[in-house]
C-alpha cells in the first residue's frame, strides 16, 4: 500500500456517543486481551467489561453496531500506552474519534494507525452526542481537510493538530518510511552523542 | 535565557523537522518487552526491515511472567507463546534479552536503571506508559505504542511533537512515614489526571533534591497518571552515586567525563518554564485513593469526598463511590482490605521493600488478608534476601514472590477475585485494572500497604513506625 492509498480526507458514517471523562485504555480493552502476539480479533473485545457491567453501554447497543464515528468527552484514552486500544476501536469499525480532549499517547497511537482524532467544544460535543442518541441512523461527515463535521443539518468546526491533519491527508501516518528517508543523518547524529561514543 | 533539561535533550536529539511540523527525534535507548513488541517485529518482517541500532535496544520480560512458578513452559499457553515470540524476535534481530534464564530479568523500568542503561541526557522510549520512570535520572523518557515501537526498531527515531515544561517545586521536608508516592498522589490530586496533558513535568525543590533515586523514580513513574507523558528530575550527585559501578554505566575516567556532561544537561538556573507550581512538602500526609482514577485520593486523616464537594466533578465522584462501594463523608481510615500488594514499576525497589519490611517486622498480617510482596527484579530480590527481608515478610505472613509486574495489571496469574479490595503500591486504580472487572484498588505507599495488611484495613502507618 503506498501513501496515496492511505490518504484519509474524510470519515462518513453513523456515530456512537460515549459519555464520561477520563475513559482509560484499560476500559477500552482490558489487559487480558493483550495476551496475544497479533492485534487480530481485538474489535470484538472493545469495552468488554463495561458492556457486561452496564447493559445500556452504547457499545452493547445493536443500534450502534455499524457506527464509524465515536463521540467522547474529556481525556479519552488516558492510562496505558497500549496501541491495542485504538486497534480495538478501528477493528470494531471506528474510523474517527471526536472528543473534548484526548490523552497524548492515545492520540499519537491513533494517528499512527490512521484513526482520525479531532477535538470540539463541550457544547458541540453535547450537540453531536444528542444527535446520535436521538437518531442512531443519522449520518455524520467528518472532513479532515476542512476541519469540520456535518451533523444534524449543521457544520461544526473541529480542531485537528496540524501534524495529525498533515499525516492523514498525505497518507504518511505510517511514519517508518519518512523516518528512514535520511538515514545517514540519523547515523551521524547517533554517533555524535556523548553516551553513544562511551564518553 | 537559559534552557530546561527537556529543551537541551530535545535539541540534541532532533534529527530534522518533518514536513508535518513534527520533530524526527533520535532515541538513545529503546527498551522492549513481550506485550507491545511482537506485532512491531512482524511489521518489520513484512517490510524486510532490520533493527537499525540493535546495540541501543534492550529487552526483558515482565508483564505476563508468573511470579509463583516461573518454570518453562508456563502453564498459560498464551503467555508461553508471547515469551517464545520475544525470544525468537530478539535472536533473529540481534537484540539482547534478559529473560528468566538470566540473572538480570525484571520489570523493564526497574532493570533499565539498575543495569545503568538509563542515563542522564538520553532520550528513552518503550512501549509502556510508565517509561516516564527513567526521567528520575534526567532523561527524556516516554511511553509509545506498538507502531511507534516499529518506527524506533526500524529507524531509532520517532515523529513527535515537543512538550511544554511545568516545574513542580516541592518545598520543605517530608515527615516520617511520608514518601515520594504520597507526594505524587498529592500532585495528581492537585493538578488533576489531565492537568499534565501537553507538558513534561520537572520535579524540583528541596524535598525532591533530598530524595533517593528510587523515590524520584516513583514520582516520575506516575507523571503519566497526571496526564504528563514525561516527568524528570535534574541529574545531581545523588544520581551519579547511583550510577557509579553499574554494568552499563561508564567507568573510570569516562565516568568523570560523563559527570561533567550530565551536569551540563541540567536545567539552567535562568531557564524559562511554561508553568510553575509550588507544593508544600511539610503539609503532605500519607495518601490513599478512594476512587477509580489516581487523582481521586485523600490524606489518610481525611474523609471520602461527597459528589457535590467543591471542585469535584460530581458525576465522576458519584460513579467512583458507587463502583468502590464507599460512603461519602466517611473516613478513609478503617476501609477494610482483602488483599495487600507490594510491587509494580512504581514501588518494587529495594528501598520500597525495606520500608514495607520495617512495618511488617514483628507483626502479623491480618487473618482475612492475602498479602504478597513482589520484587521488581531478580537483582532487587537477591539484595532483599541478602538483608533477610524475605524472612521478615514470610514471618509476618506475606508471600515472597519472583520478579514481575504481578498484580498491577492482571496479565499473569496474580489478580483480584470478585469485589475484593486491594491495598496496592501500584499506579492505577482503574476499574478492572487488577484483573477482576469488579475488583477495587486503593493506591498507597508500600509502607501504607504493609500497615493495611497488618491492620486488615486502611490505617495511618505513622502510628506503626517506631
Amino acid at each position: 500500500m503506498d501513501n496515496n492509498d492511505r490518504r484519509i480526507d474524510r470519515v462518513e458514517g453513523t456515530a456512537i456517543p460515549l459519555r464520561g471523562n477520563n475513559i482509560d485504555t484499560d476500559r477500552i480493552i482490558p489487559a487480558r486481551f493483550l495476551k496475544a502476539i497479533t492485534f487480530d480479533g481485538l474489535g470484538e473485545h472493545a469495552f468488554e467489561d463495561d458492556r457486561r457491567s452496564m447493559p445500556d453501554h452504547p457499545f452493547a447497543n445493536p443500534a450502534y453496531a455499524g457506527a464509524s464515528i465515536l463521540i467522547v468527552n474529556e481525556n479519552f484514552g488516558s492510562g496505558s500506552s497500549r496501541e491495542h486500544a485504538p486497534q480495538a476501536l478501528k477493528r470494531r469499525g471506528i474510523g474517527a474519534c471526536v472528543g473534548q480532549s484526548f490523552s497524548e499517547i492515545f492520540l499519537g497511537n491513533s494517528t499512527t494507525i490512521g484513526l482520525a482524532c479531532a477535538t470540539a467544544s463541550a457544547a458541540d460535543i453535547e450537540l453531536l452526542m444528542a444527535a446520535a442518541e436521538r437518531d442512531p441512523e443519522a449520518v455524520m461527515t467528518l472532513s479532515v481537510e476542512a476541519r469540520s463535521i456535518q451533523a444534524a443539518g449543521r457544520t461544526l468546526p473541529l480542531n485537528i493538530p496540524g501534524a495529525v491533519r498533515e499525516s492523514l491527508l498525505t497518507g504518511q501516518w505510517d511514519a517508518t518510511g519518512l523516518l528512514l528517508d535520511d538515514f545517514d543523518t540519523v547515523r551521524r547524529l547517533g554517533a555524535s552523542l556523548p553516551y553513544v561514543g562511551g564518553f | 535565557m537559559g534552557r530546561t533539561l527537556f529543551q537541551k535533550v530535545w535539541d540534541l536529539h532532533a534529527v530534522r523537522r518533518l514536513p508535518s511540523g513534527q520533530t524526527q527525534l533520535f532515541i538513545g535507548l529503546h527498551l522492549i518487552h513481550e506485550v507491545t513488541s511482537p506485532q512491531a517485529f512482524d511489521m518489520l518482517r513484512q517490510r524486510g526491515a532490520r533493527v537499525a541500532f540493535p546495540e541501543r535496544t534492550y529487552a526483558t520480560v515482565d508483564h505476563i511472567v508468573p511470579t509463583l512458578d516461573q518454570r518453562r513452559p508456563f502453564a498459560d499457553e498464551l503467555a508461553e507463546q508471547m515469551l517464545a515470540a520475544l525470544e525468537r524476535n530478539c535472536r533473529e534481530f540481534g537484540v539482547t534479552l534478559s529473560d528468566l534464564s538470566t540473572d538480570r530479568q525484571g520489570i523493564v523500568h526497574v532493570i533499565g536503571p539498575e543495569l545503568g542503561l538509563t542515563q542522564p541526557g538520553m532520550t528513552i522510549a518503550c512501549g509502556d506508559s510508565h517509561t516516564s520512570t527513567h526521567g528520575a535520572f534526567g532523561a527524556v523518557a516516554f511511553g509509545i505504542g506498538t507502531s511507534q515501537v516499529r518506527d524506533v526498531l526500524a529507524s531509532q527515531c520517532l515523529a513527535i511533537d515537543p512538550l511544554k515544561v511545568r516545574r513542580i517545586a516541592v518545598s520543605g521536608a517530608l515527615g516520617p512515614g511520608v514518601y515520594a508516592k504520597d507526594v505524587i498522589l498529592e500532585i495528581i490530586a492537585r493538578l488533576g489526571v489531565r492537568g499534565g496533558v501537553g507538558y513534561a513535568y520537572e520535579y524540583a525543590g528541596p524535598a525532591v533534591e533530598r530524595m533517593s533515586v528510587d523515590e524520584r523514580m516513583t514520582m516520575c513513574n506516575m507523571s503519566i497518571e497526571g496526564g504528563a507523558r514525561i516527568g524528570y528530575v535534574n541529574p545531581d550527585e545523588t544520581c551519579f552515586e547511583y550510577l557509579a559501578g553499574r554494568p552499563f554505566a561508564p567507568a573510570g575516567a569516562a565516568f568523570e567525563r560523563a559527570k561533567t556532561w550530565w551536569r551540563s544537561m541540567a536545567s539552567d538556573p535562568d531557564a524559562a518554564y511554561d508553568d510553575e507550581v509550588e507544593i508544600d512538602g511539610n503539609a503532605i500526609e500519607p495518601r490513599v485513593t478512594w476512587g477509580i482514577n489516581p487523582g481521586q485520593s485523600v490524606g489518610v486523616s481525611e474523609r471520602i469526598p461527597a459528589p457535590g464537594a467543591a471542585g469535584g466533578d460530581a458525576d465522576a465522584v458519584g460513579e467512583a463511590l458507587e463502583f468502590m462501594g464507599l460512603t461519602a463523608g466517611a473516613p478513609i481510615q478503617g476501609t477494610k482490605v482483602d488483599v495487600a500488594f507490594v510491587g509494580s514499576c512504581t514501588n518494587s525497589r529495594l528501598s520500597d521493600l525495606r520500608e514495607a519490611a520495617r512495618v511488617a517486622s514483628g507483626r502479623k498480617v491480618s487473618p482475612h488478608v492475602k498479602a504478597l510482596v513482589v520484587p521488581g527484579s531478580k537483582d532487587v530480590s537477591r539484595a532483599a534476601e541478602a538483608e533477610g527481608l524475605h524472612e521478615v515478610f514470610r514471618a509476618a505472613g506475606f508471600e515472597w514472590r519472583g520478579a514481575g509486574c504481578s498484580m498491577c495489571l492482571a496479565m499473569n496469574p496474580d489478580r483480584l477475585q470478585g469485589r475484593e479490595v486491594c491495598a496496592s503500591s501500584s499506579n492505577r486504580n482503574f476499574k478492572g485494572r487488577q484483573g477482576s472487572p469488579t475488583g477495587r484498588t486503593l493506591l498507597m505507599s508500600p509502607a501504607m500497604v504493609a500497615a493495611a495488611a497488618v491492620a486488615g484495613e486502611v490505617t495511618d502507618v505513622r502510628g506503626m513506625l517506631g
